[in-house]
């Protein structure tokens, strides 16, 4: 044909598409995100509560262009809150659905079995609240966005012991008690250490089966040995027995709580209302004037909005600002690095101090929080059968650490 | 089945399996291959007490357990390979499938089936006790390094529980197509009537109890090393228990294929069902195919697929 | 250290516990204990039971109990069904005991299911007047959130046993369980009479679910913690007598309670299951059993 200028034209057009598209289909290629989810099952209040989370990441990011220009996608699938699914499901989400990025599932149970793969394969690790499960492992690709400090078994509890140790006069005895199940375990072996390290006497120290019914007996046996503090290591449905029975057989201890999971989830402080207060507990965040960090509250307006009707915690104050946060932390050391390279990534991640919804989150030795956050806060004020309530400041007190904290401790706990 | 047409499926299943470990790139069809594999052991061994002998037990996660914890223990006491744990993990199971043989000669029908259950809480609740495997808190058990001439290890694995489950299917037609498969069947079928004919019914049963335990204990002893951490809550599972009567239930419980047919069905599409729907809807699929299939069908796959044949041949 | 007022308090709260457990077993008293029939899925229905009482209550602001006895009438009806498809499918075909069992079984799971699905698997919790609260006498306290349920168990228990001893069908349906044959040439039809009693004890769950609520938190997955008590109970009480899984039940509340505050909760399990095997051991037919 003749070389008019329409053909030329014609023709440059044609190569410009022939080129182009290939490029627009590389850039409209997702970054997959795979991970397991306890959906169903023990955990699944805390799964479904924290994927709600890590969607309104996507959305945010996906809104702002997504990573690296590419749209943001998960893959996932439920665990059921059985360890036993984990391998598997990580094992199709790499080999199988070919994911670029993985983060964990929650809870130590189901973080543990992934960690074999992943560290064969030399992938980063954010996790989702798993207590000192790289004491084992010792993987240096591994960040725990949980802010328990570098020594997480004894950081947990060491604020609830410290703060004993500064009431005058000094307690002197403790009772430690605990589930028999893994992180209440833990949080145990750490509180031991603490009291003795701090000169406490450890005056009862047992578990109890998940499957206890009514609590008013070890209240009791607890009771008879009468010690001045006492630490509970719980899950949330035992965490409602214990404060009940502590109420009902009227607990004389001087401080009570410790690591009790439950006591942060609404719909269980509005069922305990009053039989809250005094009760001090391990928290990660509050609506406290003092952890007022930017985003937070954006965030948790969306969560709200997110989770109605989806039978999870209507205010999500625990895990979701986390759960967002672990994620933030990896998409933005994507960004930092300019590519899906995991050992890039990784050395960013642990030199950098991150800003996330959550404040400044710096990972420190064997991928745990450079310095510990875990909160000790204390219930005060609660009123009966108000949901509302616990959606702002002053019904629970930060006391500890220092930095973060937003009164002062109320000593003895009185019932 | 005749002998030369069955020994020559295994040793051809068996090929067949090397040879997709030699091909076959995706860790995970492998790891989805043993969970199918596990729940087939699983399955075959409660059929020995179950549907040859006519005892129903409860307990089969107590066995499996015992088998993992065996190996936990063993390898942390002397790092033992993994079939010197297997072994330890049958002989272990075998001696408490020995005791609870003997449990039969005081309780019948439904008051074994409550035993077994009891003995398996029992056993759960000592092992939570039990610090040196880690107790309530769980056992971690890092992947080792060796896995002989395979790509990896989740390859090894799958090969021993193919080795293994063979080995069941093998043991299992042994024990029913023989002069003490009879017997079984005779137990089950009126068990006075059995004694009343000489049928050593004790001897029989304890064997029963005795394969049917060391079977189990086998399915669980390389589990810590597929899951790499086993805490008492997982190991002693009921869904374990349920999953081992359903598929046989399934599968149909007469002929020693029944369960290998209802683990393969049943444990594919619960494998599926994990990575495509819900985990939940996987519960609900066990709980609606037991309910059809013991209702319309209660002979199983194997007796409806016989009753069908029958009539076709006739 | 066995101060009196420890173990007075240990003993009184085993009661208590034991009544409670009482009141979850006594639909497996009826339909196990009188009609032979393994119903494993009891406590699911019990954990239903539970759920409306928590809806009822949230949304109607009723008391709990209140919530559960209206709840019996609907129970009833959902157990003479359940028991058409058992016996159209099993005891006709005298295919009970390992059949019925996986139905059973079946059943559960889908009842697990159908409430999580529904439902999610958050903890639920209903508030009344009593769920906080303690009486006192001297020493020994008797919170009422537990004695509630215990009071209401004795009642439930109690009304079950006039029931059967005394009036004409509760006569007949202890009569099919011991002669069936000797039922029919009476002229009864045993089948109704099952399937009355099948009703029955799917109706006591509604009053044991609203108790169950009151004590604790409830989520699907709790009702299998109990299969293993009530069975126990049933089977230590001896199968056909109610007074016998009373007793029982007392007896097993107070074990796990005595256990739990001397030796350690951990252990209470064990003890528990421990009791039920030297039972079904040394005594099969249990306390009150019949032969």
């Amino acid at each position: 044909m003749k070389l008019t200028r329409r053909s030329c034209l014609a023709i440059i057009g044609a190569i410009a598409l022939g080129v182009a598209a290939p490029l627009a289909q590389a850039q409209k290629k997702p970054v997959k995100i795979g991970f397991s989810m306890a959906l169903t099952g023990g955990l699944a209040g805390a799964g479904k509560a924290a994927l709600i989370a890590m969607e309104i990441w996507k959305d945010d990011v996906n809104k702002k262009g997504g990573l690296l220009g590419r749209p943001v996608e998960f893959v996932y699938y439920d665990d059921a809150t059985q360890p036993a699914k984990v391998p598997g499901i990580y094992s199709k989400l790499l080999d199988v659905d070919k994911v670029d990025l993985v983060v964990s599932s929650y809870g130590t149970n189901e973080i543990a079995p992934a960690m074999p793969i992943v560290m064969r394969k030399k992938l980063v690790f954010p996790s989702l609240f798993g207590l000192a499960v790289n004491d084992e492992f010792k993987y240096d690709r591994y960040f725990q966005i949980m802010p328990a400090g570098p020594d997480p078994k004894i950081d947990w509890s060491r604020g609830f012991f410290q703060l004993a140790l500064e009431q005058k006069p000094r307690p002197k005895t403790v009772a430690i008690v605990a589930a028999d199940a893994e992180f209440a375990l833990n949080a145990a072996a750490g509180a031991r250490e603490n009291a003795k390290k701090m000169g406490f006497q450890i005056v009862y120290d047992k578990t109890y089966p998940p499957a206890t019914t009514d609590f008013t007996p070890i209240i009791r046996a607890i009771q008879a040995t009468n010690p001045d503090i006492v630490y509970v290591g719980s899950y949330p449905p035992d965490s409602v027995g214990m404060v009940k029975a502590a109420n009902e057989v009227g607990l004389k201890a001087k401080m009570f709580g410790g690591g009790m999971v439950g006591l942060q989830f609404a719909a269980i402080q509005k069922n305990l209302g009053p039989m809250l207060n005094g009760i001090v507990n391990y928290d990660f965040w509050v609506p406290e004037p003092t952890l007022n960090f930017p985003g937070v509250n954006e965030f948790l307006a969306k969560y709200k909005e997110a989770a109605k009707g989806k039978g999870v915690d209507p205010f999500g104050h625990y895990l979701p600002p986390y759960a967002y946060a672990y994620l933030e932390v990896l998409g933005q050391s994507v960004q930092a690095v300019k590519s899906l390279d995991q050992a890039k990534i990784a050395a960013y991640m642990h030199k950098t101090t991150f800003d996330t919804v959550v404040g400044k989150v710096k990972f420190g030795r064997n991928g745990e929080w450079a310095r510990t956050r875990t909160l000790q806060v204390q219930f005060r004020d609660v009123q009966p059968d108000n949901l509302e309530q616990f959606a702002g400041p002053g019904k629970r007190v930060v006391l500890y650490p220092k930095e973060w904290k937003s009164g002062d401790i109320v000593y003895p706990y009185k019932q | 089945m005749k002998p030369a047409v069955f020994w020559s499926s295994l040793v051809a299943a068996l090929i067949a399996g090397l040879v997709f470990t030699e091909v076959g790139q995706n860790d995970y069809y492998f790891n989805a291959a043993y969970v199918v594999l596990q729940a087939l052991i699983m399955a075959v061994a409660w059929n020995i007490l179950g549907g040859f002998t006519g005892y129903v037990n409860f307990g089969s996660a107590g066995f499996f357990a015992v088998g993992a914890y065996t190996t936990i223990a063993l390898n942390k006491a002397f790092g033992l390979p993994l079939p010197l744990l297997i072994a330890a993990a049958a002989l272990v199971c075998g001696l408490i499938g020995l005791g609870v043989g003997y449990l039969t000669l005081r309780l019948k029908g439904v008051y074994f089936a409550i035993a077994t259950l009891a003995m398996a809480i029992v056993i759960e609740t000592l092992v939570n006790n039990w610090a040196y495997v880690g107790g309530a808190k769980g056992s971690y058990m890092l992947t080792p390094e060796t896995h002989l001439w395979f790509d990896s290890y989740i390859k090894m694995l799958f090969m021993v529980m193919l080795a293994l489950a063979l080995a069941s299917v093998a043991v299992s037609r042994a024990l029913s197509s023989s002069r003490l498969g009879r017997g079984l069947a005779a137990i089950r079928d009126d068990e006075v009537a059995a004694e009343c004919s000489g049928v050593p019914t004790l001897r029989l049963k304890l064997v029963s109890t005795t394969v049917m335990g060391a079977m189990m204990g086998v399915a669980g002893a390389p589990y810590p090393f597929f899951v790499t951490f086993v805490d008492p809550v997982s190991a002693f599972n009921l869904f374990i228990a349920v999953n081992s009567i359903a598929m046989p239930m399934i599968g149909g419980t007469a002929h020693w294929s029944g369960p290998v047919l209802g683990a393969l069905l049943v444990g594919t599409a619960q494998e599926l069902i994990t990575v495509t729907i819900s985990s939940e809807l996987n519960v609900l699929l066990v709980g609606i195919m037991l309910v059809l299939f013991i209702t319309l069908a209660p002979q199983g796959i194997v007796g409806l697929a016989r009753k069908y044949l029958g009539r076709r041949l006739r | 250290m066995v101060s009196v007022d420890l173990f007075t308090n240990a003993v009184v709260a085993g009661l208590l516990l034991g009544g409670f457990y009482a009141a979850v077993a006594i639909g497996l008293a009826i339909t196990f204990g009188q009609l032979d029939i393994v119903n494993i899925a009891h406590p699911a229905f019990v954990i239903v039971g539970s759920y409306i009482a928590y809806i009822v209550n949230t949304r109607l602001g009723l008391d709990p109990v209140l919530a559960g006895l209206l709840a019996t009438p609907f129970f009833f009806i959902v157990g003479a069904l359940v028991y058409r498809v058992y016996y159209a499918a099993f005891e006709r075909t005298g295919q009970e005991s390992l059949s019925g069992l996986a139905f059973f079984f079946g059943v559960m799971f889908i009842i697990e299911v159908v409430l999580i699905l529904v439902y999610g698997v958050d903890y639920r919790l209903v508030s009344a007047v009593y769920t906080v609260g303690t009486l006192s006498f001297g020493f020994v306290d008797l919170p009422l959130r537990m004695l509630v349920p215990f009071v209401v168990s004795i009642a439930l228990t109690g009304a079950i046993w006039l029931y059967l001893s005394r009036t004409f069908m509760g006569r007949a349906i202890q009569a099919v369980a011991q002669d069936r044959l000797a039922l029919q040439l009476m002229g009864a039809d045993p089948v109704r009479i099952k399937q009355f009693a099948f009703g029955l004890g799917i109706a006591t769950a509604a009053i044991a679910g609203s108790l169950l609520i009151i004590i604790g938190p409830v989520e699907p997955s709790v009702g299998r913690q109990y299969i293993g008590r009530i069975f126990a109970i049933v089977v230590l009480g001896g199968m056909g007598s109610i007074q016998g899984m009373f007793i029982a039940a007392l007896i097993l509340g107070i074990v796990e309670s005595l256990v739990t505050t001397f030796v350690g909760p951990s252990w209470a399990p064990a003890v528990a299951f421990g009791v039920l095997l030297l039972t079904l051991g040394l005594r099969p037919s249990g306390l009150f059993g019949r032969q």
